[in-house]
């Protein structure tokens, strides 16, 4: 690694560190109702329960807070699915781009309800200003808010004692979104901006390129798939041009959010990796930065209240040493020269630069992609398919450990909590009593919660990518021969499931088969976790709060953090290490066979 | 009961042991262990695998589908046997209970008192209420509490304890227990329970029910370990369509063989704990028994693992059951020889404890010799409790002791009075914690004997190990604070209770359970009771009352109340051991899996040999030997669910840091060294 890329990830987490702890803190007061911003916005937030009819004080049993979630998520889903399908006949539509396939718009509204942010569709040939704002901005807006309003209930099933309610779901969402999302991507988009990034109304200009481009178009069929040889590669025909069309959009505004909130769907197909996106160094470091802040602060928003903040630093530990880990591979292994191309004399000390930004260059683009895949953002600033095997491999692992280092604002602290509460569960029967966790005494119902919640991802994640290699649907949209074609299968549920929505690329997703395949995964893969996780929540609520004392396994040390760490590194490996084993592991022993 | 304790692998136990492994074949019984069924599924597919081999059609050699196929069913009859094993412990235990039961007579009387008509009825006809007579050496039919007379009963066979105890009507020592036998003189008993819900019969329910009723943390494990299956079900389930596409694209091998699915799917569910577990529960409840401790539920052995605050009588508990004098304190103009010699002639005919500590300390200190009782022509006042003293009329002389109240009334009735400087040694006295008795001759007061409270040897060390083991101990006591204090202060107890009511009592526990904390308190008398019912473990000792065990979860027949401490480590003992062998469960994959994945793979992608790091001879014998291991590792874990995880009062940090070192690591490297074993000797046997 270099001294630079050495560098940055030192900045990086030093500069985070920093970051979470006053926002963590922060949102806490602004969970419970306390602080300076509840007092200054406590007027509009009154107007807005008046006005939708809701009464702020009254609680919510678990069941109840669900289905309010899983109610607003579904009214989301449609709203972005009408929103694509009447698009031409709606305002902010220069390019008059036409209603979006039904499954395809299926697909995207699924996707963006459960912030995931896959992307089959590419943005700028697809959505209109509109669309974007109206149904992908908002639901950034609102996807991230669900996920952080279902931890901040499973934390307030930690602090409560003997209580039958976990909060209320409508006030959770109006507050989460007034006091820190909005504000903080408002100042967001201005900086980026400030950058570069674009934010206009305006029809998409055509400009003449100085150089004249050649490059080779691939063919598609008739059937709009991508032809092939009889070799299974993919058939192309040589193309110049000099011409060139720049997008244009209200880009900044869905960025920072896009960022912030762990959502990752870019609004140009090239995602971060686009100038208009993500202009400079210093805006793909503040864009690296903001995919953990809220992830990381809400750690610390969990130690405050419960009222035991070591609590919250030590999962903030486990996971700032997984991600240092990972992202120490991916930049070491990018870092390296493919050997195939060196022995055709290229100089491998330049590293790999295939399908890299050279704005950003191998160490920003090796952490980013670390970052991005751990935070269940998606968001990307080069192709993760033109890594090398082991920096690929980096992305993958990171999806199949759960999301759950960092991972996606709300959904990275409510999984990493309940791996806790199974290291917990079976460290704890090892010193003789009956295992608890944050006061709570671990029982046989809330294991069968946290069980469903990790089992349902890797279920979906394997089931799904067995019946795509199954059917010819799913083999056809396979553009690399061999095991590579199998880890972009593979890589594709992963992030679905998981619900990350970065693409390997080379699979060609937008078909209805991998649409309707990847919607399942996105939504079960979203609420087959929420609902047990609330649930959860609820029974512990419900359960008295026990006292420590010398004989309580102390969950704040770093016997602790290794133990946790373990359990998640553990778990993701027995679940995936079959299937790695025929993919990524199969092309790195390939490639460096001799 | 009987007290001989079996070897782990006594013969007397591992035949029959052996049969019921294979009794236990019934997919009903294997239904109710989901993760030994799903083996149990796996050993006959492999099976129909190889009968399918044999007719020509087989995916694999017959050889080799037919060793694993027999290794699955070792899987799951070594399982069994773990069960049958410690089974079968238990029924040697309730056997020996069941003989108590021998048919006995009974003399049932037809009115409440021993002089009654009676008839003789078998002892299985008496219901609740009905009196019985019984004389020496007469078994007691039915569990019950004397109403009348006085007698020896010799209760070795329930507690093992071959000393005769006294039962009496009245007070805290009426119980008795049917199948106990009366040594001399004779009772009348009031039978307080029906047939088949004696004290004996709720022990052999529970003895032979123990592998019935999961305790709550079982079920949640179980829960775990279901839900791993179902994943690990899925992984190897979808193997099979990942491995026919990599065939596909590398137009290379041949897709993995059903047997190496089920081969794998074996390893890789929990089956060493899942095999072990019912085991561990039914050899925990063993263990209490050979405790001499009987609980009504698996759930209370558990919660004792839990018990924050324990609450302790301080009499027989914390302090001896005695007093013993320490010090003789004479009043103002007399001297300590002369106090010394007055409280020895008070005390010569006093039997009790207290009074033989008197002669002792005078014999002692001033070598003051016994006199003889008969020559001295003395007359002894006895105790009573109108009188609260004793002491002997001597030479025309009155001496007498008592407590301070008492010798004041003596003396002043009899025209004396109590000195200040007596009251003043008798207030200083108290606060040290001791009890003092005033000795008096006549009208004059000689001074004061101060008895104190002598604290069990050892018992700070037991104190301490708890305070380590995150266990607060509470005091209870009758004595003023200041005795107490002082008490609490010299046993290391955390705290005390001090003038104790059965209602302040109450009150203690409520506090601490409604600050989260789990109470576990010993009693014996009727007024524990209500205690008794709201603690969370609650020992009533064997000698109690009804009351007292009818209130409490289990029944220490040994009535000895440190016995809680015990109680508690079994409970951990328990959990421990389910934790450690789960631990290292998880653990066992990761080397299954470097020893599976490519034999399962290598004929699609030869590279995958670079993973074979344990270097295994051949694809087949690295799959055998993987669920060879899987399986005798069950067998070599028995001896460790039967004993459990030894628990050692470490504090938890320690003590975690240790067993996840001993277990996780431990089953992160033994399978690597235990598959290359059996690899080694598969292939120098050339079978594979």
């Amino acid at each position: 690694m270099s001294n630079h890329a050495w560098l940055l990830l030192g900045l990086y987490l030093v500069i985070l560190l920093a970051l979470v702890r006053p926002v963590g803190s922060y949102m806490a007061d602004v969970m419970e109702g306390r602080g300076f911003a509840v007092r200054l916005g406590g007027r509009f937030e009154s107007l807005l329960y008046r006005l939708s009819g809701i009464r702020q004080d009254e609680e919510m049993s678990w069941l109840k807070y669900a289905l309010a979630i899983l109610f607003f998520n579904v009214l989301g889903v449609i709203a972005v699915y009408a929103l694509q399908r009447l698009q031409i006949w709606l305002p902010l539509n220069p390019q008059a781009m036409a209603a979006v396939t039904p499954d395809s718009s299926f697909n995207t509204g699924i996707s963006f309800a459960t912030n995931t942010n896959w992307q089959g569709y590419s943005g700028e040939s697809t959505m209109s200003y509109l669309t974007q704002m109206l149904g992908l901005a908002v639901q950034n807006f609102f996807s991230a808010a669900t996920g952080i309003v279902v931890v901040i209930a499973l934390i307030r099933g930690f602090a409560r004692h003997t209580a039958k309610t976990i909060g209320n779901a409508w006030v959770d969402l109006t507050r989460i979104t007034l006091y820190v999302l909005l504000p903080i991507s408002f100042v967001y988009a201005i900086f980026l901006v400030s950058q570069g990034a674009i934010q206009n109304f305006d029809a998409y200009k055509d400009v003449t390129t100085i150089e004249v481009t050649k490059y080779d178009n691939p063919k598609n069929g008739p059937d709009g798939q991508p032809l092939k040889d009889e070799k299974g590669n993919p058939v192309t025909e040589p193309a110049e041009t000099q011409m060139q069309t720049l997008p244009m959009g209200p880009v900044a505004s869905q960025e920072a959010i896009k960022m912030l909130g762990t959502n990752g769907g870019g609004f140009f197909n090239a995602n971060s990796a686009h100038p208009y996106e993500n202009p400079t160094p210093l805006s793909n470091f503040v864009q690296m930065l903001s995919i953990f802040l809220i992830p990381g602060a809400l750690c610390l928003t969990f130690g405050k209240m419960v009222g035991d903040r070591r609590q919250g630093w030590a999962v903030l530990a486990a996971m700032t040493l997984m991600f240092a880990v990972m992202a120490f591979t991916a930049m070491h292994y990018e870092a390296q020269g493919n050997p195939v191309l060196s022995q055709f004399g290229i100089d491998p000390s330049a590293g790999n630069m295939e399908g890299k930004e050279t704005r950003f260059g191998i160490a920003d683009s090796g952490l980013f992609a670390t970052i991005t895949t751990l935070a269940s953002c998606g968001a990307v600033n080069g192709m993760h398919d033109s890594f090398m095997p082991m920096g690929g491999f980096v992305p993958l692992w990171n999806m199949m450990l759960g999301e759950v280092v960092f991972g996606g604002v709300g959904s990275g602290l409510y999984g990493m909590l309940v791996f806790a509460v199974m290291a917990v569960f079976i460290a704890g029967l090892m010193i003789g009593r009956t295992p608890e966790y944050i006061g709570k005494k671990i029982e046989a119902y809330d294991m069968k919660m946290v069980s469903i919640a990790i089992l349902v991802t890797p279920i979906l994640v394997l089931a799904l990518t067995a019946v795509a290699v199954m059917s010819a649907d799913g083999i056809a949209g396979v553009a690399n021969p061999g095991a590579h074609g199998f880890s972009e299968i593979l890589y594709a549920f992963t992030s679905a499931a998981n619900n990350n929505g970065s693409a390997f690329a080379g699979l060609s997703a937008n078909t209805p088969f991998y649409n309707v395949m990847t919607a399942i995964g996105m939504w079960f893969g979203r609420f087959g976790v929420i609902v047990p996780v609330l649930a959860l929540a609820g029974a512990l609520a419900a359960k008295k709060r026990i006292t420590a004392s010398a004989g309580t396994m102390p969950t704040h040390g770093p016997l602790f953090v290794v133990l946790l760490i373990g359990t998640v590194v553990l778990v993701g490996a027995l679940n995936y290490v079959p299937a790695l084993a025929l993919g990524p592991v199969i092309e790195h022993l390939t490639l460096f066979a001799h | 009961m009987s007290h001989k304790t079996l070897a782990m692998f006594d013969p007397v136990l591992v035949k029959p042991a052996i049969v019921d492994s294979f009794k236990k074949l019934n997919p009903v019984v294997q239904w109710r262990n989901p993760v030994m069924f799903v083996v149990f599924v796996g050993s006959i597919l492999t099976t129909a695998l190889w009968v399918q081999a044999l007719a020509g059609q087989g995916e694999a050699p017959a050889g080799f589908i037919l060793a694993v196929a027999l290794w699955l069913w070792f899987t799951v009859l070594f399982a069994n046997f773990a069960e049958a094993l410690a089974e079968g412990r238990s029924k040697a235990q309730a056997a020996s209970l069941r003989s108590l039961k021998k048919e006995t007579w009974a003399k049932k009387l037809k009115g409440p008192h021993a002089t009654a008509e009676w008839i003789t009825v078998p002892a299985t006809e008496l219901r609740k209420g009905d009196l019985v007579l019984v004389h020496a050496n007469e078994t007691i039919p039915a569990d019950g509490e004397v109403i009348e007379g006085v007698a020896s009963v010799d209760e070795s066979a329930i507690t093992g304890e071959s000393a005769p105890v006294i039962r009496e009507s009245g007070g805290d020592f009426s119980a008795v227990t049917g199948g106990t036998r009366v040594l001399s003189d004779w009772i009348v008993v009031r039978v307080t329970v029906n047939p088949g819900e004696t004290f004996v019969d709720r022990m052999i329910a529970m003895v032979e029910s123990a592998k019935r009723q999961k305790t709550p943390n079982e079920i949640a494990l179980t829960i775990l370990l279901v839900a791993l299956t179902i994943v690990f079900l899925v992984v190897t389930v979808t193997l099979l369509p990942y491995s026919m596409f990599s065939v596909d694209v590398a137009k290379a091998g041949t897709p993995v063989t059903i047997t190496t699915l089920i081969a794998l799917l074996v390893c890789l569910i929990p089956t060493t704990i899942a095999g072990l577990l019912s085991a561990i529960g039914v050899a925990g409840m063993s263990r209490m028994m050979q405790a001499n401790v009987i609980a009504t539920s698996g759930r209370a052995v558990e919660a004792a693992g839990d018990v924050d605050v324990l609450l302790l009588d301080k009499t027989g508990t914390i302090t001896l059951g005695n007093r013993q004098a320490s010090g003789f304190l004479p009043a103002d103009g007399v001297r300590e020889a002369d106090l010394a010699s007055a409280a020895q002639l008070a005390s010569l005919a006093d039997e009790t404890p207290e009074g033989r500590s008197i002669m002792v300390l005078a014999k002692q200190k001033f070598n003051l010799r016994e006199r003889d009782i008969q020559s001295l022509e003395a007359q002894f006042i006895h105790f009573s409790a109108q009188t609260r003293m004793s002491g002997v009329d001597v030479h025309g002389k009155q001496i007498r002791k008592g407590a301070a109240d008492a010798i004041r009334k003596h003396v002043e009735d009899l025209g004396g009075s109590m000195p200040m400087s007596v009251l003043g040694i008798v207030e200083d006295v108290a606060r040290r914690g001791s009890t003092p008795l005033v000795v008096s001759e006549g009208t004059k007061v000689l001074g004061v004997v101060e008895l104190k409270d002598i604290v069990k040897g050892g018992i700070k060390e037991r104190f301490a190990e708890l305070r380590r083991m995150g266990i607060r101990t509470i005091m209870i006591t009758g004595d003023n604070r200041l005795t107490a204090a002082a008490i609490a202060a010299e046993a290391g107890v955390d705290d005390f209770l001090a003038e104790a009511t059965p209602e302040a009592k109450l009150a203690l526990i409520r506090q601490h359970q409604s600050e989260g904390r789990l109470v576990a308190m010993t009693g014996d008398g009727t007024n524990d009771a209500p205690a008794l019912a709201q603690a969370d473990v609650a020992v009533a000792m064997n000698t109690g009352t009804q009351a007292a065990k009818e209130a409490g979860n289990m029944v220490d027949l040994d009535s000895n109340p440190t016995k809680l401490i015990e109680v508690v480590e079994t409970g951990k003992q328990m959990l421990m051991t389910r934790g450690s062998l789960t631990t290292f469960s998880i653990a066992n994959d990761v080397a299954k899996y470097f020893a599976i994945i490519p034999a399962a793979f290598v004929t699609t992608y030869p590279q995958l040999e670079a993973l074979n790091i344990m270097h295994l001879a051949s694809p087949a014998s690295a799959i055998l030997s993987a669920v060879i291991f899987n399986a005798l590792i069950i067998m070599f874990l028995i001896p460790l669910a039967l004993k459990g995880v030894r628990y050692r009062p470490l504090g938890a940090a320690v003590l975690l840091r240790k067993n996840l070192l001993v277990y996780g690591l431990g089953g992160l490297v033994a399978p690597f060294i235990g598959i290359k074993i059996i690899d080694l000797l598969i292939a120098g046997v050339g079978l594979a």
